[in-house]
């Protein structure tokens, strides 16, 4: 896995909650025993027209947010399927990270999604419901406004015409080493192998 | 100290303390299909890692494969490419698979159960969400990423950090026709799409106690769509009874199989433990349920109507409205004023014997009405053949069904069962996801004798006013 550097990059939202890994990637676009060629998929039901020509209005399609590198949305994201092939589409069309809104008991991300994200190097970063209405707001107000994560630091901070803005942001302090380091989990759990011999001796 | 069911088994399969809260877990059993595994089984081939326990793992072909007479021809080349590479795989690891055309083939989740593959106590993973199907036993079993498949492929374990434990209880009798897909549609639009998220629940109440194993695993297939990756219900004399009837090859037998029961008795919640969230439902009253939206959580009860923008608890007016436009639905219609074009019975939420006996009950003697296409999808090869010694598939035949051989099919439409644009589906499956059971598709979804008698009356039908 590629570390994680601090990089900055336009932002590009998708205003809905419970967006489902269906959403993501629709699963004719499943079929593929390959990890890569899930970019021009991403979102395809949304961004593609029946003829395969774009949907003008359609963020990924617009001129300022075409190349955006962080990619925001409400609660709930990723959601419904454990496909992990909807994160390798949004990391192949290039985000380096989602920033959902996490409520009270509500996550921003679903499980199964965000350990995916994890697995891939995608940082998912939780902020605040205002937070996030905020950022909506910049966007409409100034579309391919870029934005700058620093995972080191735990912050976003977003670069609209009157100012910068920072976003703290909590991140568990093991995936934030992994990611920042590139680790690979596989080799990291096989370090465990004497113990997972153990186990199996004496679990049957 | 007093425990929850799910920390029994979660601190009972801790291999390793790994520090932040996340440990190494031991996997019992991994089930695998075609559709998220080549890229975990190409990964462990570029790093010269092994299958650790072929042994525990067992795969088969659901997802893509054909359901119908020419299934074993399969012509979309690249679901071909997949169901050869899993067959590849299969030989070249060890790992033992119920190919296209096994009379033990079927969709994962439903021959797992039904072969004797999971058992109560244990901890179960599968590169699906609908794992949390294998619950019903009182086992944690939960949906991964193909990462994590390569992983547990590599090592049988997982990196995980423990969930919350959420009781669920419903209380009460459950009415006549009134099933258990309607009490896992009432909870999820009770605690909304991410209610569960982060946390394991546990299903629990006279209402569960009195379910059949079938209808326990229809409750657990469907906590993911309430955001929990598992659902549990303690295991019980239902249970052991599921386990030594028929022929489920892989669980123990005889003496074996008694002293597993024993051990089996320590899977229930301690009294005094204690849950992070708790909810209750009363049953007594639950009318079926119909959904109405895009999420699995946008449901009514058939008496009701599609709700107004601001009437939906857990979601926002503008979810609402962007999911009435998708449906070509408008608020205040009677859900029984809703047409439909296809009806799908099948999937692993509701593809058991069970669900098409119910269905078939109802059918008996009637007719799908005019310019409805109805589907019956067996979840496994072995429902299929059980199903036609009933002479199930002849019901459905005479009232104008397709009987189809088992995969997962219009549940998520990736063979040649899928929906049109537009077309409007009464559906016994999981999703109502935009374009989930085909690109502009509608699905609602319902129990088996809820689509049954919509097949039948080319509308939505309260099916209590009808038995």
């Amino acid at each position: 896995m590629e570390k994680f550097n601090t990089f900055t990059g336009i932002v590009a939202g998708v205003d809905r909650a419970n967006i489902d890994t269906d959403a993501l990637i629709p699963k004719e676009h499943l079929k593929s025993i390959k990890r890569t060629g899930f970019g021009a998929a991403l979102f395809s039901d949304w961004r593609y027209n029946d003829d395969g020509s774009d949907k003008p209005d359609f963020v990924l399609n617009k001129p300022e947010t075409k190349v955006a590198e962080i990619l925001v949305t409400r609660s709930n994201c990723g959601c419904g399927s454990s496909r992990e092939h909807a994160v390798w589409a949004v990391v192949q069309y290039g985000f380096k990270a989602v920033i959902a809104p996490r409520q009270d008991d509500q996550p921003g991300f679903a499980d199964i999604f965000c350990n995916n994200c994890a697995k891939n190097g995608l940082l998912t970063i939780e902020l605040s419901e205002s937070q996030v209405d905020e950022i909506f707001q910049t966007l409409e107000k100034e579309p391919g406004v870029k934005g700058t994560v620093d995972l080191a630091a735990q912050k976003v901070t977003i670069l609209s015409s009157s100012g910068a803005t920072d976003y703290p942001f909590e991140v568990a302090a093991d995936l934030k080493t992994k990611l920042l380091e590139g680790l690979d989990d596989i080799a990291l759990t096989l370090q465990y192998e004497a113990d997972i011999t153990a186990y199996e001796a004496t679990h049957g | 100290m007093s425990k929850t069911l799910f920390d029994k088994i979660w601190d009972a399969h801790v291999v390793k303390d790994l520090g932040n809260d996340e440990v190494l877990l031991y996997v019992d059993r991994h089930l695998v299909h075609e559709v998220t595994s080549p890229q975990a089984f190409e990964g462990l081939r570029l790093t010269g890692r092994k299958v650790r326990r072929p042994d525990c793992t067992f795969a088969t072909m659901d997802h893509n494969v054909p359901t119908d007479e020419n299934r074993m021809n399969i012509t979309d080349p690249i679901a071909k490419a997949q169901v050869d590479a899993l067959t590849n795989n299969a030989a070249t690891t060890g790992v033992t698979l119920f190919p296209l055309g096994d009379d033990r083939q079927g969709v994962i989740h439903i021959i797992g159960p039904e072969q004797g593959i999971v058992l109560p106590g244990m901890t179960v993973v599968c590169g699906d969400s609908h794992t949390a199907t294998h619950g019903a036993f009182g086992s944690i079993a939960f949906g991964i990423g193909t990462s994590e498949v390569e992983h547990v492929l590599a090592t049988q374990t997982l990196r995980q950090k423990k969930p919350k434990n959420y009781k669920v209880e419903f209380t009460g009798t459950l009415p006549p026709n009134v099933t258990a897909k309607d009490m896992v549609l009432k909870l999820i639009s009770i605690i909304g799409p991410a209610g569960g998220t982060g946390c394991a629940f546990e299903f629990c109440g006279e209402a569960i106690r009195t379910l059949s194993m079938e209808g326990r695993l229809t409750i657990c297939n469907m906590a993911i769509e309430a955001g929990a990756r598992s659902g549990l219900v303690a295991p019980d004399q239902i249970t052991f009874d599921y386990v030594s009837t028929g022929d489920r090859v892989y669980a123990p037998k005889g003496e074996a199989f008694d002293k597993a029961v024993e051990e089996w008795k320590q899977f229930y919640t301690d009294e005094g433990a204690t849950f992070d969230h708790e909810v209750t439902i009363d049953v007594t009253d639950l009318a079926p349920q119909v959904t109405w939206g895009t999420s699995p959580g946008m449901g009514v009860d058939v008496t009701g109507e599609v709700p107004a923008l601001d009437a939906v608890a857990e979601y926002s007016p503008a979810d609402v409205q962007g999911a009435l436009d998708y449906m070509g639905l408008e608020s205040g219609t009677k859900m029984t004023d809703i047409t439909i074009e296809t009806v799908f019975i099948g999937s692993c939420t509701n593809g058991r014997l069970e669900d098409l006996r119910e269905a078939a009950e109802y059918i008996k003697g009637k007719k799908v009405a005019e310019g409805v296409r109805m589907l019956v999808v067996p979840g496994s090869e072995a429902v299929r053949y059980a199903a036609e010694k009933e002479r199930l598939d002849r019901v459905f035949v005479e009232a104008g069904a397709e009987w189809r051989f088992a995969g997962c099919s219009m549940c998520l439409a990736m063979n040649a069962d899928k929906l049109r644009d537009k077309e409007r589906c009464a559906s016994t499956s999981n999703r109502n996801f935009e374009g989930r059971q085909g690109k502009g598709g509608r699905t609602h979804l319902v129990s088996p004798k809820m689509a049954a008698a919509a097949a039948v009356h080319g509308h939505f039908v309260d099916i209590r006013e009808e038995i």
